[in-house]
């Protein structure tokens, strides 16, 4: 199989992933963002892979694929937009960003899909779009995230714009997260392989609303009561 | 100390928050950074679970199982390998504690694990994290390279003999992976669904070992507690609900963001931090502790957000995930969203919660698109009494508890809905799902 995209050097990933677990079976999910880092999304290559590499078959693995949203069966493009339309973003503006997305990406034909892209899959400024639910940034609502990396407090303006510069090949700055890098990096990381660590892990993250009651306390002068250094609990002899 | 005599926020978890760079190693050890882990270690695993009995630390994630008692059912031998499992799988609609907490403050979590797992016997510690919470993920895989460098992981820490690993793993979109035992099929690279119970994960857990599964804030409180003992901890909050906790306020308030407050803290209270309703515009409805958790409204604003207050009330504390609507939401409409997320995250494998999502969203779409009728209502309700306490896990009386709640408070609302068709001439009775 000369012409897969899977050679000896992702197969020795694979076996990375592999060692981390006492059980290889646990090194599926991860093993399929690698796949995925690699293709763009998970096809029946792709999981022909993760099967050899476990010893498993591909329908198990084909299970598991079709249970996780994060797992994408066709391909992407170089970033992937994910718009929260749960409850609480949606009532704060979320609906209407994804509204606005689906059809200024649609142009003039019907609006934009639940992951459909627009370009072609993987070139620069191509784009993925999809709706996903909470996020876990509620109080920064409405949240985007582009390829994982968080952009709060967003607006139907804001968001249109962000994706014009996503289209253009600009990088806009997340406002959590490290800069972007496309999905498919994006989809390494998470397999565990952060090749540029030690300079993403500093992307800033404390929003004014993350550290709005710590700022409050410092402000009011309130703090939790005092710690003294207490001793353990002296446990009843067992004799 | 009294009660009274505690300020309106404790920071405890978020007290490190503002320091820059506060997730590196260099900064949390110059603020007591792992100085509770050389203390535990000093102590025996027996003594650190009764300390944690005692401190009456109860399961940040949402049920509220008292965390020592839970470490109190692992087995004292070391027959099999033990582990301990963070469940940093935060997902709940309006939680968003768990993801600045260890984005912020890694090496509070590490800590913990590190503590915990020597209480329980434990010599290897998977977080459990999201996969969307990228930025997160980097952050605790960098503390923990971070650790192990420094000698709090791997073996022989701090000289004491103790060995530990820690495997920080990703998901991939399911919420229903927050679930503990589905969390552990997930683990073990399988569809996350729920396991059934007994065995307990404490017999039978990750790869049928004994196992524990804490959430994050439950976890990263720990340190604290060997640090400062019990009584400190029990100086904040409610007899029952003891401690200090994150409350993440959302929605129509004017400073939405995380509040650290004495268990028990109210509404009104959080909303006096907060800055009060946007704009003006009065409350309608809340949620204590996400979507899970039966709504509120504007008469439980003085209701204790602890477990046993927020119950006593009608409700649950959950995960203190505070989202706040105020009265330009339509109830129907927001309970349609709700439950197509619940419809969207049923993982499937029980038909009540599988099939009652399914048609409870349709019944929902149909209803907002002005083709519902009042019977409707009742067929909700009963369909919600055939999840409830039925379903597999827990996501099944979650998805009931928007619906209930929003019927129980805002029945009017349904009903104006559906009038239009009530009254219509020649009822149109539209199959729900039949597209």
């Amino acid at each position: 199989m000369d012409s897969s995209p899977f050679g000896p050097e992702v197969a020795a990933q694979a076996q990375q992933i592999v060692a981390r677990y006492p059980q290889s079976r646990s090194a599926l999910l991860p093993m399929l963002h690698l796949v995925q880092s690699i293709e763009g999304h998970v096809s029946s290559v792709g999981i022909e892979f993760c099967a050899r590499q476990l010893d498993i078959a591909t329908a198990e693995v084909d299970a598991v694929v079709t249970f996780y949203t994060m797992y994408k069966r066709k391909p992407c493009g170089e970033h992937l937009v994910s718009v929260c339309t749960n409850t609480l973003c949606a009532v704060l503006g979320g609906d209407s960003i994804y509204a606005k997305l689906r059809e200024y990406l649609g142009e003039d034909g019907p609006p934009a899909g639940h992951e459909e892209t627009f370009g072609d899959p993987g070139t620069p400024g191509s784009i993925t779009l999809e709706h996903v639910e909470c996020l876990a940034a509620c109080d920064l609502g409405p949240v985007i995230q582009v390829d994982y990396e968080f952009f709060d407090n967003q607006t139907v303006e804001s968001a249109t714009r962000l994706v014009d510069g996503l289209r253009s090949g600009d990088k806009p700055a997340p406002d959590r997260g490290a800069p972007l890098v496309g999905f498919r990096n994006a989809e390494r990381q998470l397999a565990g392989f952060l090749d540029n660590l030690d300079a993403d892990v500093d992307g800033p993250s404390a929003a004014t609303e993350t550290v709005r009651g710590a700022q409050l306390a410092l402000d009011r002068g309130w703090t939790a009561p005092v710690m003294a250094d207490l001793p353990l609990p002296v446990l009843p002899d067992k004799n | 100390m009294t009660e009274s005599s505690v300020d309106p926020l404790t920071p405890v978890l978020t007290k490190r928050w503002l320091s820059p760079r506060s997730w590196r190693l260099s900064v949390y050890e110059q603020l007591e950074g792992y100085t509770a882990l050389r203390k535990a270690l000093g102590g025996t695993p027996e003594q650190l679970v009764q300390l944690v009995k005692d401190s009456g630390l109860r399961g940040r994630g949402g049920a509220g199982f008292p965390a020592g008692v839970k470490w109190s059912f692992m087995p004292p031998n070391e027959d099999k390998p033990h582990y301990l499992v963070i469940n940093a799988d935060e997902g709940e609609p309006g939680t968003c504690k768990d993801i600045p907490l260890m984005m912020a403050d890694p090496h509070s979590l590490i800590e913990g694990c590190v503590i915990a797992s020597y209480a329980m016997r434990s010599h290897h510690c998977f977080i459990y994290v999201r996969g969307e919470a990228l930025h997160c993920y980097r952050r605790l895989v960098s503390a923990v390279q971070e650790a192990y460098a420094a000698g709090y992981l791997g073996t022989d820490i701090l000289g004491s003999g103790y060995y530990l690993d820690i495997t920080v793993h990703a998901g991939a979109g399911a919420y229903i992976c927050g679930e503990e035992t589905a969390l552990l099929d997930s683990l073990e690279g399988l569809r996350g669904q729920p396991r059934l119970k007994p065995p307990f994960p404490a017999a039978a857990g990750l790869y049928a070992k004994p196992t524990t599964v804490n959430n994050v804030e439950t976890i990263a409180s720990v340190p604290f507690i060997v640090n400062a003992g019990s009584d400190w901890f029990r100086s904040m909050g409610r007899e029952k609900s003891p401690g200090p906790k994150i409350f993440s306020v959302s929605g129509h308030v004017e400073r939405p963001g995380q509040y650290e407050a004495p268990m028990g803290t109210t509404l009104r209270e959080l909303l006096e931090l907060s800055g009060g309703m946007k704009d003006g515009i009065p409350l309608k409805f809340w949620t204590p502790g996400g979507s899970s958790t039966p709504m509120f409204t504007a008469e439980h604003m003085d209701v204790p957000l602890d477990f046993e207050g927020a119950a006593e009330a009608g409700s649950m504390l959950g995960t203190t995930a505070v989202q706040v609507f105020n009265e330009t939401v339509s109830v129907p409409w927001a309970v349609m969203k709700w439950t197509q997320f619940y419809e969207h995250e049923s993982c499937g494998k029980c038909t009540p919660c599988r099939e009652g999502t399914y048609w409870l969203a349709k019944i929902l779409e149909r209803m907002i698109a002005g083709q519902g009728t009042a019977e409707d209502i009742d067929t909700m309700l009963d369909i919600c009494d055939n999840i409830f306490g039925r379903s597999f896990c827990a996501l099944g009386d979650g998805a009931v508890s928007p619906i209930v709640s929003g019927i129980k408070y805002f029945k009017d609302e349904f009903l104006a809905l559906c009038q239009q068709q009530d009254a219509g001439p020649a009822q149109r009775h539209e199959l729900a799902g039949a597209r």
